[in-house]
């Protein structure tokens, strides 16, 4: 009998071991199926920027470089140096530095300083606040395009950097205060009773307690702002042109105003070039910002 | 001159009033504990009392100078929260100079503050550490630390003790008693727990629905309680309520329980009525609580009165039996090496030294 039991454990054993191996073979296969599906037009983007003209048109999508060529590199950053229409992305990198920079640093602590308000310092009214403010989430870009370029007009900063620095602050700040308020509601009101019995006012709460502990919804959002901001087409295009522009109108205009034969390889050089400040931004702190999404979770 | 005192105080968060009325002083060394269900207005008290708090009506005196309207910083009060409160980013040193700092104390005050402080509440080892580094315990120390340091008038503490697990509550328990002792600093405590409340106060108010119940010594609170909502919180298992009504007849007064006979009147001559007018045929509740219910005739005035036992909980080092009293369930409490038979007629004794009697429609104690 008991000789019986063992061997149909046995049995069972084996069979669910190849089962096992099975389905783990399976789900590999699907891993890889998917992976490949996403990492492909990376490899043609990437492949076809080292190709020259000569082999992207005789080759197909695939093929291998014959040799690595990095010339539609410079062409894409630095131009081919002959003076009229030479478009290339360098002044225009900068100016979307130069945008992205001020504009992420005022969204986000704008967004900071009313999240701490909305939740540590309550008001009549303050839902009514948050409510619109979150409205202010759901407003589509194409919305706001015509009062935005009356009240540029107005300022007397159209067509500018700071011009867009202000438009990408303002239209930032329902986002950041969101995720500023939603972390701030999860720190206890005690430690803000506790700083004002200590003798710590309105900013000195804000700087010495709040803000010390809110890393990871800062790093969140500024991911967040960065892409956004950087990866803006819209706003770009509508508010500036000219020398004024970011580099993703730029990019554009570089792709669509060749007027000879398409650079396919200068082309998907630049799309690389004008992606690549968003993968770092991911790579540096794409750890923190996971973190960063979870946290209000689970208390720290 | 009273270290605390707050006159008609009354708060409300919109329609819903929080503290109705509220007058209640402390002498200056005194222990007060606030103690009521959650939603009596106890913690709201406490935070007006720290400045914390805005007031509708009335005024809150420390050391008779109105400071209604002062800042918290300035009332010479320290506070430590439920929550422990300390400062995230902060090293221990750094968490309990913080305040000494804001209100710009010279270095070597500072310096010499910290040093006593935290030699007294053995954290010396600790300075450098995070909070998030410190165990429960050690964050109330440092908790109590921070208020320390900046000598205050008043401690105000909000349920220090229940973000803790049992066994470190009793032990920090006997730590503030001890703390308190040392240093006889007035405190004004809020918490829910009645042990604590029993335990640590010198004075005890009861509150319910924004309302002083009753404020009193620990041991009036237990045995003379004011009204039916202070008999039933405080005790565990409760006071026992028994329905019925009294009879005067010339000076004898008696009690007879709902639904009994009439044969089985209790003789109440020794309770001490506050006045003895009109208590014939009065509808009462008799008070009394499980453990003056006895098993054997231990005082002249006991009283023999028969019941059949229900239900019998074991909990250790006594047991609580559920017996019936003509269709009422009363509570008795017996050491557990007594053997109890259940369903069975038995004879047991109120203690009448002991009882409570409350007006059944005023809920006052008469």
């Amino acid at each position: 009998m008991s000789v019986n039991i063992n061997t149909s454990y046995k049995q069972l054993e084996q069979k669910s071991k190849i089962t096992n191996m099975m389905l783990r073979w399976f789900l590999y296969f699907v891993l890889i199926l998917f992976a490949s599906y996403f990492i492909f037009p990376l490899y043609v983007m990437i492949v076809t920027s080292l190709k020259t003209m000569e082999e992207i048109r005789q080759g197909t999508l695939l093929t291998w470089p014959s040799q690595l060529n990095f010339e539609s590199w410079g062409v894409a950053w630095g131009g081919r140096g002959y003076g009229a229409g030479d478009t290339f992305l360098r002044p225009y990198f900068w100016n979307s530095i130069k945008m992205v920079v001020p504009a992420v640093f005022f969204s986000t602590f704008i967004g900071a300083m009313s999240g701490y308000v909305l939740t540590k310092w309550r008001f009549k009214g303050d839902k009514w606040i948050f409510l619109f403010l979150l409205f202010g989430c759901f407003i589509p870009y194409q919305a706001i395009l015509l009062p935005m370029a009356r009240t540029l007009g107005v300022l007397g900063i159209s067509n500018s950097i700071i011009g867009l620095v202000v438009v990408h602050s303002v239209y930032g700040i329902p986002f950041t205060t969101l995720f500023f308020r939603n972390y701030y509601v999860s720190i206890p009101n005690e430690l803000v009773k506790a700083a004002r019995i200590d003798g710590a006012g309105f900013f000195k709460i804000f700087f010495k307690i709040l803000l010390p502990i809110s890393a990871p919804i800062i790093v969140v959002t500024v991911i967040w702002q960065f892409t956004q901001i950087w990866n803006d087409f819209l706003f770009g295009s509508t508010f500036s042109f000219g020398e004024a522009a970011p580099i993703q109108v730029a990019l554009n205009n570089m792709v669509l105003s060749s007027t000879s034969v398409k650079e396919y390889n200068v082309d998907m050089a630049s799309a690389i070039i004008a992606g690549i400040p968003t993968l770092i931004v991911y790579v540096l702190a794409g750890k923190y910002f996971i973190r960063g999404l979870t946290s209000g979770a689970v208390k720290g | 001159m009273k270290t605390l005192r707050i006159e008609n105080l009354s708060k409300n968060f919109g329609s819903t009033e929080v503290l109705k009325k509220i007058n209640l002083d402390i002498d200056e060394g005194n222990f007060l504990v606030l103690l009521g269900p959650s939603g009596c207005g106890k913690s709201t008290l406490l935070n007006i009392i720290a400045g914390l708090e805005t007031i509708n009506e009335g005024n809150v005196y420390i050391d008779d100078y109105n400071v209604s309207k002062v800042e918290p910083k300035d009332r010479n009060i320290a506070m430590v929260f439920q929550s422990y409160a300390l400062y995230p980013s902060m090293n221990v040193r750094e968490n309990m100079i913080f305040g000494l700092k804001q209100a710009k104390t010279s270095k070597e005050k500072i310096e010499e503050q910290l040093k006593k402080v935290s030699s007294f509440l053995k954290v010396d080892e600790l300075l450098h550490r995070k909070p998030s580094q410190l165990s429960g315990g050690q964050r109330q120390r440092v908790a109590i630390g921070r208020a320390l340091v900046r000598e205050p008038r008043i401690f105000l503490f909000d349920e220090p003790l229940s973000n803790l697990d049992a066994k470190l509550r009793v032990e920090m328990r006997r730590e503030i008693k001890k703390l308190h002792q040392t240093l006889k600093t007035t405190v004004v405590y809020v918490t829910h727990d009645q042990t604590e409340a029993m335990s640590l106060g010198t004075k005890i108010s009861i509150m319910n629905h924004g309302v002083i119940q009753q404020n009193d010594t620990p041991e009036n609170i237990y045995n003379k309680p004011n009204n039916t909502f202070v008999a039933d919180f405080i005790g565990s298992p409760s006071m026992n309520l028994i329905e019925g009504r009294l009879i005067q007849n010339s000076n004898k007064i008696t009690f007879i329980a709902e639904g009994s006979e009439r044969s089985t009147q209790i003789p109440i001559d020794s309770y001490n009525f506050k006045s003895t007018s009109d208590l014939n045929d009065r509808q009462i509740y008799f008070g009394i609580r499980p453990e003056h219910i006895h098993f054997k005739k231990l005082n002249e005035n006991d009283i023999e009165v028969n019941f059949k036992a229900n239900l019998s909980e074991y909990i250790g080092h006594e047991q609580i039996i559920t017996y019936n009293f003509s269709n009422q369930e009363i509570l008795a409490k017996f050491p557990s090496t007594i053997n109890i038979e259940l369903n069975k007629e038995m004879k047991l004794y109120f203690d009448l030294s002991q009882i409570s009697i409350f007006d059944k429609n005023s809920k006052e104690r008469i």
